[in-house]
């Protein structure tokens, strides 16, 4: 996929004299050593990462941590001190007011944690906000596309209202329906479900990610709720005092955190909510018997016995899953005279690897062998057995409890 | 006689005494226990405001008569207008405009006070107040919006600005009263100058505090879409600081009809000047009906704009 937006080098420092910080930081300080002595608060330093086209990616900190900073740095809402931000290969850092202008105009929208709507203006006028700011478009396309992007999210009866007279999940679809009626290339938004409360929170998160299955934006999402970056993010990048420590998908930082920090985050999370089949499958190694023929009863047979197992797991030509036999099944099959196909055991059922650990649990507890786990084209990815799940849920107990 | 001599001015002799005493203290030596028991001060500023006065009005007079021109034409053209129309008409007008701008009921507040001021014999003076406040809150605004607005962009320029309007709020305005007739000429000109002095400051004051209470996540928001400075002050910024405006419009118009017993001084006409001929002539009577129509003036216009600004909010 395409880079869209790419952070290079990027700091912040916030003060009067950023110099004097900047050879600090190259002198290898930390942020309150530099405080101490010069007065200059780090935000952010050295942070690089790149946002691929059409993927949720999330930042996540705890309060502090500059992430609130770095996404106003994407717009410039906030200058950068030192660095590149590239929007299509193009320096926003380096824009002159008026491009800058052009960028947020058309390219570039955000949604607010505090929803911050125009309290003097209706809700259609608060949607149409970005348009208006652009001379070129006029008022009766204004109100029309205002009105596309409050039906998007929902709310085309209360064009007319005020801001103050909606409650605070449907304020937060006016901020979303007024940064999408620009129809941004990027949509930042700044922990922008954070102020709602969880019911709502969970309701805009699907929201959000049924518009994004309908347009596939380019979005930046600041959050300090671990399940909602997992939930939301296709790749999460961590900052810890203003560096960020780690950028991956959710099953990288939970899988291998970089550190005690990124793992502290997890603390508390029931992971099996987070890890899904495809964690676990692909682990460890069962006994594969390729099916070549319809002669290869014999031959499967020695491979279990070969390797003292009582199940192995049949796949195609195309490493497709096909059944799972044992070695009784095999030698009643052979006493009877049957094929291949006849040994194959009822149970276990194969699992789809984006089926999440705590809806499987039972189905590896019932089954008679460790189910086979198959990706979405039903090749064998692996299988789970009981002892792989015990394990797994065991590491997020002596997390819990070490906490 | 005993009695008489009680009463007696005190004789020469003491008084003499009195004087040389004086005058023996002004030939002692300068000393610095009591620093600042000299004459005239040790800085002489009264002397230096009289010489700056004598050099600076002749030059400065030519111009500051240009720029009394707009504020004559503006005032001439509301007094005139406002005396042209017949009373009664006048008053329905006026409660007329006063009910598109608030309420049926200050309306009619406005209309019964306008139609006792009219009763007790000062319409005319009231119409000739009326006009010489309503030019004096044009220009406040004309030059208290701007003024403020530049206030609230920068620190730096309010640190400065905020003594001066200070010192115009709280110099007794006889001290500037004679300059402004020396530079304007007595009249209704350097009277509605006096009252822009008096009353321009809340303009100011309430103008920059509405824009900096404009919350910052609004200004963000907007910046963040791409509004430049223009678009961010009148589509974000002012109309979001309008109901504090409102209330320096209220304070501006307020503090401007204080000014016009004052401004009588100088030889503006109108209700000040019922008062101070009342005060003059020790006429009780006419005193009041001058006070009564400064009054219901005041208060109908401080109950309009409060709507205005009520409203807004």
């Amino acid at each position: 996929m395409k880079t869209k937006l790419s952070v290079k080098n990027l700091y912040k420092i916030f003060g009067q004299h950023p110099d004097k910080a900047l050879k600090l930081l190259d002198a290898g300080k930390d942020k309150d050593e530099i405080f101490d002595e010069t007065g200059q608060a780090v935000g952010v330093q050295n942070a690089s990462f790149d946002i691929k086209e059409g993927e949720i990616f999330v930042i996540m900190g705890l309060s502090g941590s500059g992430k609130s900073t770095i996404v106003r740095m994407l717009n410039r809402l906030i200058e950068p001190t030192q660095g590149q931000v590239l929007l299509d290969g193009v320096d926003i850092a380096k824009m002159n007011d008026e491009e800058l202008r052009q960028i947020r105009l058309h390219k570039i929208s955000m949604v607010f944690q505090s929803f911050a709507l125009m309290p003097h203006l209706t809700v259609r006028e608060n949607v149409s906000f970005g348009l208006g700011l652009a001379a070129e478009i006029e008022h009766a396309e204004q109100v029309k596309r205002a009105d596309e992007a409050l039906e998007r999210v929902g709310l085309l009866a209360n064009g007319d209202s005020f801001p103050s007279e909606l409650s605070g999940g449907m304020q937060q679809r006016v901020g979303l329906a007024r940064a999408l009626c620009i129809n941004p290339d990027v949509l930042l938004m700044d922990e922008a479900f954070s102020a709602l409360d969880p019911l709502i929170r969970s309701e805009m998160q699907d929201e959000l990610l049924r518009l994004q299955a309908e347009d596939r934006r380019t979005i930046v999402f600041i959050s300090h709720d671990l399940d909602e970056a997992v939930r939301i993010g296709d790749r999460i990048a961590i900052m810890q005092d203003g560096v960020v420590v780690q950028v991956g998908t959710p099953d990288d930082i939970i899988n291998s955190p970089a550190n005690d920090y990124v793992r502290s985050f997890f603390r508390g999370v029931d992971i099996s909510t987070v890890l899904s089949a495809k964690d676990l499958a692909q682990t460890q190694q069962p006994i594969i018997i390729q099916k070549q023929s319809t002669q290869c009863l014999n031959s499967a047979l020695q491979q279990l016995q070969g390797a003292d197992e009582h199940y192995g797991y049949v796949v195609d030509e195309q490493h497709q899953f096909v059944g799972v036999v044992s070695t009784d099944s095999i030698e009643s099959a052979q006493q009877s005279n049957l094929l291949m196909g006849d040994a194959y055991l009822s149970s276990p059922d194969k699992i789809l690897f984006d089926t999440p650990v705590s809806q499987l649990i039972s189905a590896v507890a019932h089954a008679p062998c460790a189910p086979p786990v198959v990706d979405d084209s039903g090749k064998l990815i692996g299988v789970i057995s009981k002892t792989l799940l015990l394990d797994a849920l065991d590491r997020q107990e002596t997390q819990n409890e070490s906490r | 006689m005993s009695q008489d001599n009680a009463w007696a001015v005190p004789d020469d002799t003491q008084e003499s005494d009195y004087l040389s005493a004086k005058s023996a203290q002004d030939e002692r030596a300068y000393s610095l226990l009591e620093p600042f028991d000299v004459d005239g001060g040790i800085i002489p500023l009264d002397q230096g405001v009289d010489i700056l006065i004598d050099a600076v009005v002749p030059v400065l007079r030519p111009v500051f008569q240009i720029m009394a021109q707009p504020i004559g034409w503006c005032l001439n053209a509301i007094e005139y207008t406002l005396l042209l129309i017949p009373a009664p008409l006048a008053i329905i007008l006026l409660a007329l405009i006063a009910w598109k701008l608030s309420t049926k009921k200050i309306a009619i507040g406005t209309g019964l006070g306008l139609l006792m001021v009219g009763l007790i014999g000062a319409w005319n003076e009231a119409m000739v107040t009326l006009s010489l406040v309503i030019t004096s809150l044009f220009f406040c605004i004309l030059i208290g919006l701007p003024i403020g607005i530049w206030l609230s962009r920068s620190d730096r320029a309010l640190s400065i600005v905020r003594p001066i309007l200070d010192a115009m709020q709280t110099t007794p305005a006889f001290v500037y009263l004679i300059p402004i007739v020396m530079l304007f000429s007595p009249g209704k000109v350097a009277g509605v100058v006096v009252t822009i002095i008096f009353a321009v400051p809340p303009m100011i004051r309430l103008t920059n505090l509405g824009i900096r209470q404009v919350p910052e996540d609004l200004i963000e928001a907007a910046k963040a879409f791409g509004t430049n400075r223009r678009q961010l002050l009148l589509k974000v910024q002012l109309p979001l600081a309008m109901p504090t405006i409102m209330a320096g419009v209220n304070q501006t118009l307020m503090l401007g009809l204080s000014m016009v017993v004052i401004a009588s001084m100088i030889a503006v006409p109108g209700l000040g000047l019922m008062v101070l001929q009342g005060i003059g002539r020790n006429d009780i009577g006419i005193a009041t009906v001058g006070g009564l129509g400064i009054v219901v003036l005041a208060i109908a216009l401080d109950r309009i704009t409060q709507h205005i600004g009520n409203q807004r909010a």
